[in-house]
């Protein structure tokens, strides 16, 4: 996408490669960041299962990405899905990547991070319910068959980007593929057995609040390394990257005070998700008080959702779609009107005289969610063939940390008796089933 | 008067209170506890060290009851709170030799009663 301007280097630029090693790094702290956030927003008892859905990410992905993923995604191939050129690494060395001046093997690593929060994002939809062993299943074959696809298409020379479709930072395959994968995560798996029955509140917005600044940080290296360069779209996607969220934050606390009279600290932590949410497709496409107009409308309709999906029968537990999807889908749809040639060097939108930018935004934004609903169910529906998807509801009830990890995020110590040390293991020490 | 203690999982805590308030049982107190009861130990691992949690969390609920709601108030509790595993608590029944509202001064029958009745 940034492809023309950087002028075809046959070399390496040091600069470059200097800021994507760090961005890369910034990508992935999001990932436990993300961790961070959600384990603030359930309760005491599923804190670090919860949290391990993201670290499990950093394992599982990684590996799947490495091996096939990336080739799938980056690989010339068809119109639809990479080849498997780059499989297992093959080729992907010290030598530039095609249309930027870092090393294909910066560039691979940089996008692998891009790939383990998407999935990780996912999750969102079913924490305090989903087993742990198949989530990991999950995760792996959604890497492959729904993200690496849908990066394909906007990034890996696939049919939207071939058509003119811009993605900057992932509006396709991160934002609007995430919670739309949520979204048909959460009706394959099911609600929370007492959803809808009891108040099931975050148990520590301390947490959330830290996860979110810390995606914010991170968001730094997400968008402002998408330009793969120091060059200007990369320094346009920084600075947008800190407009856009402020004033969704602004319209958030508005829109807080006109409905219950107080600025909830929650509802800032999603603000913050949100704002970035919405500037990461356009970031660097999009003129700086155009951001600052995409951070107010971002909030809109994202709000409105997380207002009313509670009173739906959807346990979508912490609002994926309506953070990622819907806030994806307003940054993608922004660019069609708000791009700026004299801002980006690639296209013009609506409102500057290209009305075909705005139909390739409009199809992405169809074609982009479907896609990954539909292949998020179907994987879903084939792992439950295999596996249970979700704990019984005693299980449940008891928490899913002792369950599936035997560990607790408070434990007190008390009425903790030291059973052996290693090499001394009690045979009788049955692993009880509480 | 009776006092009706109930020990239970602090899962079916939410179950016990709906149960309470259905069979028209108000006025009580909650307390998370710690307890033993005969069930299975629960293994955990940090790191190295592997323990045996011997103590399992409940919820202890404390309802001062007038004799006619002794039975309703046990059935709501034992109903609500069952699960058929082991750990699912007791329910201990205990006198009561007085009771008083501090507000009023009120004692007994009069304590117990709730106000609006």
């Amino acid at each position: 996408m940034i492809a023309a301007q950087i002028a075809l280097a046959d070399r390496v630029s040091a600069g470059d490669t200097a800021w994507m090693l760090v961005a890369t790094a910034l990508v992935l702290m999001m990932t436990p960041a993300l961790g961070l956030f959600y384990a603030g927003l359930v309760r005491a008892k599923n804190t670090l299962n919860t949290f391990m859905m993201s670290i499990g990410a950093l394992g599982v992905v990684t590996v799947a990405w490495a091996l096939i993923g990336y080739s799938l995604a980056f690989d010339s191939g068809n119109g639809f899905i990479g080849g498997l050129k780059f499989a297992l690494l093959r080729g992907v060395t010290f030598s530039p990547r095609h249309g930027t001046a870092i090393p294909h093997l910066l560039f691979m690593a940089f996008e692998a991070a891009f790939c383990i929060i998407t999935a990780a994002l996912v999750s969102g939809a079913v924490v305090e319910r989903m087993r742990y062993g198949a989530f990991l299943v999950f995760m792996v074959l959604w890497s492959v068959l729904v993200y690496a696809v849908l990066a394909h298409w906007v990034w890996g020379g696939g049919w939207l980007q071939r058509g003119g479709t811009l993605d900057f930072a992932g509006g396709v395959p991160v934002e609007m593929c995430s919670g739309f994968s949520a979204f048909a995560a959460a009706i394959a798996v099911g609600a929370r057995k007492d959803y809808g029955r009891q108040a099931l509140l975050p148990h520590n917005a301390v947490y959330a609040l830290l996860g979110a600044g810390l995606l914010w940080f991170g968001w730094f290296g997400f968008n402002g390394g998408s330009g793969y360069s120091i060059g200007h779209p990369g320094v346009l996607a920084f600075v947008n990257t800190l407009l856009t969220p402020a004033c969704t934050l602004v319209v958030w606390f508005v829109l807080d005070l006109l409905r219950g009279g107080r600025v909830t600290a929650i509802g800032a932590a999603t603000a913050i998700i949100v704002g970035c949410v919405g500037i990461t497709p356009a970031a660097g496409y999009i003129s700086p008080m155009s951001a600052m107009l995409l951070g107010v409308l971002a909030a809109l309709p994202s709000y409105a959702f997380i207002v009313w999906r509670p009173k739906t029968r959807l346990d979508e537990t912490l609002d994926v779609l309506a953070a990622h999807g819907l806030a994806g889908l307003t940054g993608i749809l922004f660019i069609g009107f708000f791009a700026q040639l004299s801002w980006n060097g690639v296209s013009n939108g609506l409102l500057y005289g290209h009305l075909a930018q705005l139909g390739w935004q409009a199809l992405a934004a169809l074609c982009g969610p479907a896609y990954a609903f539909t292949g998020t169910y179907v994987i879903l529906r084939v792992i439950a063939l295999v596996m249970p998807l979700r704990v019984s509801a005693r299980q449940e009830a008891l928490g899913m940390d002792v369950i599936e990890h035997g560990e607790e995020a408070y434990t007190s110590g008390e009425g903790a008796i030291l059973v052996v040390t290693e090499g001394a293991r009690e045979p009788g020490v049955a692993v009880a089933q509480p | 008067m009776k006092l009706v203690i109930g020990i239970v999982r602090p899962e079916k805590a939410n179950d016990v209170l709906e149960a309470l308030y259905q069979a028209d049982v108000r006025g009580l107190s909650i307390s998370r506890v710690q307890g033993h009861g005969g069930e299975l130990d629960r293994v955990e691992t940090y790191r190295g060290t592997t323990v045996k949690m011997e103590l399992s969390e409940k919820v202890r609920f404390e309802i001062a009851v007038s004799d006619p709601f002794v039975e309703p108030t046990v059935d709501a509790l034992r109903n609500a709170a069952q699960t058929g595993e082991v750990g699912d608590g007791k329910i201990f029944v205990v006198p009561l030799e007085r009771a008083v509202r501090i507000r009023t001064g009120e004692v007994d029958h009069g304590a117990l009663t709730p106000v609006g009745e």
